[in-house]
């Protein structure tokens, strides 16, 4: 029984369209009931919470998202840059970040930590582990802990 | 799945005993093999962290998560967050906060200073279990810790 709301969109950033599918895919193995929004990199994500650019609806904000699932590695701005502007603006700093790369360096997790990332995953290379990744992040995110709700 | 990160020490800052004898149970019931250090205030869980007061003769190993109550006597821990978080040396460390508190304001605030998580503790001994299972599932099974070393410096 998920404890926040599944109206409540979950905000994804990631650059490359393959991992896009294979998340999409392994949110639904998982029946998250929350939207999947995603992003191609960290420019869109900040265009998102700020409601401008492409998702400039009028009058009409973007849903603030429950979490974000956060790419390092993405063209025009990256992840650890990304991260820097949501965890340093008043209006996003609460919103968990969890930190979702291919990258493994001791550095980059270490200071994504150090820049305030929620939690650091490394994605697993085959898609069963990234069910499994998906799984732990329903079980945690939705289900166990208590989310700042927008 | 195994835990993976399971030496280094889980940090409990809880005033109330019997809801610290709780949290051992689950723990237990849970398997968790990382050693547990228990604090009673904030206080305390930053002298373990400084070294200094009744931990400056001990050999004070750095932890990997720390479970955080919201009220304790001495010093809370809403202000031992904010002195956590705001240290250079010591922000990086996963704090879930484990609190009865059911304030609003109290959760948007935990996570605008930086917590990592926030859990309202469960009722029942069941659900805490459950809880714990899940805290372990994700910060000792999945998730990346931070690295232990570096900055382990903090002689005062």
């Amino acid at each position: 029984m998920t404890k926040t709301q599944p109206s409540i969109p979950i905000l994804m950033a990631e650059d490359d369209d393959g991992d896009r599918f294979f998340a999409r895919k392994a949110a639904e193995k998982n029946a998250i009931p929350n939207p999947l929004v995603v992003v191609q990199n960290g420019e869109e994500l900040l265009d998102y919470l700020h409601g401008r650019g492409k998702f400039d609806q009028g009058r009409a904000s973007t849903a603030p998202p429950c979490f974000i699932l956060l790419d390092l590695n993405m063209p025009r701005m990256d992840g650890r840059e990304a991260l820097r502007l949501v965890k340093s603006d008043e209006r996003f700093k609460k919103i968990p970040v969890v930190i979702l790369t291919t990258s493994k360096a001791e550095e980059d997790i270490a200071n994504c930590y150090q820049m305030g990332a929620n939690s650091y995953i490394t994605k697993p290379v085959d898609f069963d582990g990234l069910v499994e990744v998906f799984r732990s992040l329903k079980a945690y995110w939705l289900e166990t802990v208590d989310l700042p709700i927008p | 799945m195994p835990t993976v990160n399971e030496n280094c020490p889980i940090l409990m800052a809880e005033d109330d005993q019997d809801d610290l004898l709780l949290v051992k149970k689950a723990i237990e019931k849970n398997k968790i093999p990382n050693p547990l250090v228990a604090v009673a205030d904030g206080e305390q869980m930053l002298d373990y962290l400084y070294r200094r007061g009744r931990y400056s003769r001990v050999a004070a190993v750095r932890p990997c998560l720390i479970l955080l109550d919201l009220n304790m006597p001495r010093m809370d821990g809403r202000e031992a967050l904010r002195v956590l978080k705001g240290d250079e040396r010591l922000k990086r460390i996963p704090v879930v906060i484990l609190t009865t508190s059911l304030s609003p304001e109290d959760l948007e605030a935990s996570y605008a200073v930086g917590a990592n998580s926030y859990i309202r503790k469960p009722s029942s001994f069941n659900e805490l279990a459950a809880t714990i299972g899940s805290l372990r599932q994700y910060w000792l099974e999945i998730v990346q810790l931070p690295p232990n070393k570096g900055s382990d410096d903090h002689d005062r």
